[in-house]
């Protein structure tokens, strides 16, 4: 029914919401900081009608606690009760996953960080979000609302569930002095060679590319997730150099803490979470944002364009987003919440400030993971980027 | 109900297409099928904007494949890790297989079967992470991660399978066969050599297509113990998820499945495969 | 075979070597299934039974441990069917392709587990879904038994070559029909090598993982699935050990029933 679309319906939409359907794109130049390709259109949803008494939704390990692993990690009961939507969750391990499961189209959201997002969306398998449905969005801090990774043209394909940074760790008793910058893990003679770590996924290539940005400035690049040939083969250039000092890639939380601890590992890039784990069992760590700045990732909740609980998805949407499950989740998995509301409703009352959750500054030296595509998605059109397949085969090419 | 069965004893054809009917209809059409519409997929390509399979016939992808040299390297290597497991393993077995059928007695021999099926229950990953903390710097071995790091592991996942097909033809194995060979003065070597080996190949034949084929398609374990290596199983695992490239993932899959079909028919021969 | 002393002695410290090979990492598990370490770092920080209580109380266990067993109980049913179908037609009888039909029992477990996973999910995507038929418990069963029919297929071809076909002969000679032969003659010789291929696709099934992760719906959860997922999970790690740890004391009991059930096997 969500999914008609007739003209009729397009045009009522249109009027009746402010920020909610989908104004059907015009091909043409893209404005600068826009995704720069055309979306298939589909429509938002217009209401939110009765529960189907069940949701299915694909997430990230942690984001969606039923109670199951932890008594005391349950912010899923109480949306049962309340909206009498039984939550069924499909865990991913990375983005590649989480993109083929909603490609099956048996789920009805999703938990999509910005390397999967766009995939999303330009395939159709994620339909806009209308956000007047949704009434805790409005207090989603403004510097995480219609951005390139989770709206189009200004059509929101989403709502934010929290962000963080992925910074550069170090032993600290073994790396002196304190870095600051990402050259500790590029350079070829690191002292520290065989105990450098690296994330195990083709978006790696964008933490080159923000290296890149500052210490060779004539490749131009304005956006790491927008590589021209010339500038893609430089990052991977500088990663198949990276290799030769990297100990081991990784790719979850427990390897990486494990490593650490036990100084497999001693640089390379984390999340702050792990920082916390790994300085709470005592690990001598330290981390920094370090000078380049940053990837980092908002991961977006996102509606199947085809999903079959689609009033039990939107009702899951503001429920995530709400002061206090956006404060217990963002506690349990680490990091920082999008709901500006939520930060006055953590256990722990420094956990914003840990986690930088009100500070604009510092996450404008972020740049958070969105999917390579084809078309520039830093508004050039006089040249064709490396998309993300690309980026995968590249990666398989530098791993070797 | 007699009428049946009287007409059942009457036509062999009719008993034989009903006991085949099911199996046949499951894993010949179902299975096999499943197979030949993934390996056609590997001549499509994918739409890199949308994402959706494009179905006209390409090359592209084997292409790809044949000419870039990191997949030759990483196909050599994931074959020599699954031999370099199948050969550690075949070592590790078979003096415990021989032990078991002809040393112990009956009432041990039910023990040490019970002992070696033990860690088939213990989780796969619990297992791989076991021998991470072993290996990590500081650990019970200490000895860190890499390619030899990933073919120890996967030797140890694997075990069991090739003990216990080793130790089920050294049972079938006649003990009167042995002495017999023994009062007309051969030597422990030659008997082996002349007797054991021969009738047990096909039991280690067996074995070794759990460890090849096991240790081919895995990339689980060399993401946990393996450091910075790749198999062929990461390769099409990154494909399927990366821009969902079907496609190419189906091409890198016809690899490992090549050299498992070169393999069962190498030893189609030997009647290994009645003895799983 | 007469061994010399010093031959059977070094045969049995292979073994004596083998085992502790086997059981050092388990002794691992075990002993991290109790370290204070959150991310059971080497050597343990220091003993604690609270990840004994975390798995005790976690419900995601039960159910994940419940979705195994139906699985792979599901898996078996359909193996020992299928498998003991195909080894009667295989062993009973000449027909043309009979060696191919051996190889196609064989090829799911010899093919990696990657490639049938893949497989299978394309294809229970695009047959099963215009039925409306979703991933879920139904498509792991599926999967689990494609692999597990070959164990049953050994062990019951191996148990019919063994035995021959003189008392079935002998039965319908004292003029009692194939259903009653089967029930009274052939399914008591059988039941010791189903037993012993049914544990064994019981085994494969309850661990695997690959296939499973390419066949399970939303919200099927076996235990790989769980494990898989919880060693990712911040705090949950530890109690991944537990299980494991629980699981191995555990698998002793089915273990031994299976093989004092069929204690004939191997008694000659």
């Amino acid at each position: 029914m969500r999914r008609i679309g007739t003209a009729f319906a397009a045009a009522a939409l249109a009027l009746a919401t402010a920020c909610g359907g989908s104004t059907p794109t015009q091909p043409g130049a893209p404005a600068p900081g826009q995704s720069g390709f055309v979306p298939p259109a589909l429509q938002a949803q217009r209401a939110v009608g009765t529960g189907e008494g069940q949701v299915n939704l694909v997430a990230w390990a942690g984001y969606v606690e039923d109670g199951s692993n932890d008594p005391k990690v349950d912010w899923v009961t109480p949306f049962e009760q309340e909206t009498g939507c039984q939550v069924n969750t499909k865990v991913a391990g990375t983005s590649d996953e989480m993109v083929t499961l909603m490609r099956t189209g048996q789920y009805d959201a999703v938990s999509a960080s910005g390397d999967a997002s766009l995939r999303l969306i330009a395939a159709g398998t994620v339909a806009p979000v209308n956000t007047s449905l949704i009434p805790n969005y409005a207090d989603v801090f403004d510097g995480l609302k219609s951005k390139p990774w989770n709206s189009v043209n200004g059509v929101p394909y989403g709502v934010p569930h929290g962000r963080g940074a992925n910074l550069l760790m170090w032993r600290t008793d073994t790396v002196k002095p304190a870095p600051d910058s990402w050259s500790v893990v590029f350079d070829p003679n690191s002292p520290y060679k065989g105990k450098v770590t690296a994330y195990d996924s083709p978006i790696y290539i964008a933490d080159a590319a923000v290296y890149l940005m500052a210490t060779k400035p004539d490749l131009g690049i304005k956006n790491p997730y927008a590589l021209d040939d010339k500038q893609f083969q430089a990052a991977v250039d500088l990663l198949k150099q990276q290799k030769q000092i990297i100990g081991e890639y990784w790719s979850d939380y427990t390897k990486e803490i494990q490593a650490f601890k036990s100084g497999d590992s001693v640089v390379g890039t984390t999340w702050q979470v792990i920082v916390n784990v790994a300085k709470s069992e005592q690990a001598p760590v330290e981390a920094v944002l370090p000078k380049e700045g940053a990837t980092g990732w908002s991961d977006t909740w996102m509606v199947a364009a085809k999903a079959a609980h689609p009033n039990c998805a939107y009702r899951w949407l503001d429920w995530i987003i709400s002061p206090t499950a956006n404060a217990q989740v963002a506690e349990y998995f680490g990091e920082a919440p999008s709901n500006a509301k939520a930060c006055a409703e953590t256990a722990d009352p420094k956990h914003c400030e840990t986690f930088h959750a009100t500070d604009e500054t510092y996450f404008s030296k972020v740049h958070y993971w969105t999917t390579p595509i084809a078309q520039c998605l830093d508004g050039r059109t006089d040249v064709t980027c490396k998309d993300y397949a690309k980026w995968t085969r590249a990666w398989t090419e530098i791993k070797g | 109900m007699t009428r049946v069965a009287a007409f059942l004893h009457r036509r062999a054809g009719v008993r034989l297409s009903l006991l085949l009917s099911a199996p046949l209809a499951w894993l010949g059409l179902a299975y096999l099928g499943a197979l030949a519409a993934l390996f056609v997929t590997a001549f499509y390509s994918v739409d890199t904007f949308t994402g959706e399979l494009v179905r006209t016939f390409t090359w592209a992808n084997f292409r790809d494949l044949v000419t870039g040299e990191v997949y030759r390297t990483i196909v050599l290597r994931s074959v020599g890790v699954a031999l370099a497991v199948t050969v550690i393993d075949l070592v590790v077995a078979f003096p415990m297989a021989f032990a078991m059928a002809k040393l112990a007695s009956p009432r041990a021999r039910r023990w040490l079967v019970i002992a070696v099926l033990t860690p088939l229950w213990a989780s796969y990953l619990v297992k791989a992470y076991a021998w991470r903390v072993m290996l990590s710097s500081g650990g019970l071995l200490g000895w860190g991660f890499g390619l030899t790091a990933t073919v120890l592991t996967l030797a140890y996942l694997w075990l069991p399978y090739m003990i216990l097909p080793i130790y089920a033809g050294l049972e079938r194995l006649p003990n009167s066969m042995l002495e017999a060979a023994g009062d007309l003065g051969a030597r422990a070597w030659r008997v082996f050599r002349t007797i054991v080996w021969p009738l047990t190949f096909p039991a280690v034949i067996a074995g070794s297509i759990f460890t090849f084929s096991l240790s081919l398609g895995d990339y689980i374990a060399v993401k946990i113990v393996g450091g910075r290596g790749q198999l062929i199983g990461n390769v099409v695992y990154d494909n399927i998820g990366a821009a969902n490239n079907l496609p190419f993932a189906a091409a890198v899959a016809t690899v490992p499945v090549v050299v498992m079909l070169g393999y069962l028919a190498a030893v189609r021969r030997t009647g290994a495969l009645e003895n799983l | 075979m007469r061994l010399s002393r010093p031959a059977r002695l070094l045969l049995r410290l292979a073994l004596a070597a083998g085992l502790a090979v086997i059981y050092v990492p388990l002794a691992v598990v075990l002993l991290n299934s109790v370290n204070a370490d959150r991310t059971f770092g080497w050597p343990p920080s220091g003993l604690t039974l609270r990840w004994w209580g975390a798995a005790w109380a976690s419900s995601g266990v039960r159910d994940a441990l419940w979705t195994s067993v139906r699985a792979g109980l599901g898996a078996t049913a359909i193996a020992l069917v299928l498998g003991t179908m195909a080894a009667f037609a295989v062993q009973r009888y000449r027909f043309f392709g009979r060696q191919t039909v051996s190889l196609v029992i064989i090829l799911p477990i010899a093919l990696p587990g990657i490639v049938t996973g893949i497989a299978l999910n394309n294809a229970f995507r695009t047959v099963l879904e215009p039925f409306g038929v979703g991933l879920g418990l139904f498509t792991v069963v599926v999967g689990h038994a494609t692999f597990c029919v070959v164990t049953v297929y050994n062990n019951v071809l191996a148990r019919l070559r063994r035995t021959g076909t003189s008392l079935e002969e002998a039965s319908a000679d004292l003029g009692a029909g194939p259903f009653t032969t089967f029930r009274l003659v052939t399914f008591p010789m059988m039941r010791s090598a189903l037993l012993a291929g049914g544990l064994l696709a019981f085994a494969l099934s309850f661990d695997e993982i690959i296939v499973t992760t390419f066949t399970a719906g939303a919200g099927v959860r076996t235990l790989p699935i769980w494990i898989f997922e919880n060693l990712f999970r911040p705090n949950q790690a530890p109690v991944v050990n537990v299980v494991a740890a629980a699981l191995i004391v555990a698998s002793v009991v089915p273990i031994y029933l299976a093989q004092r059930l069929s204690s004939d096997v191997g008694a000659h």
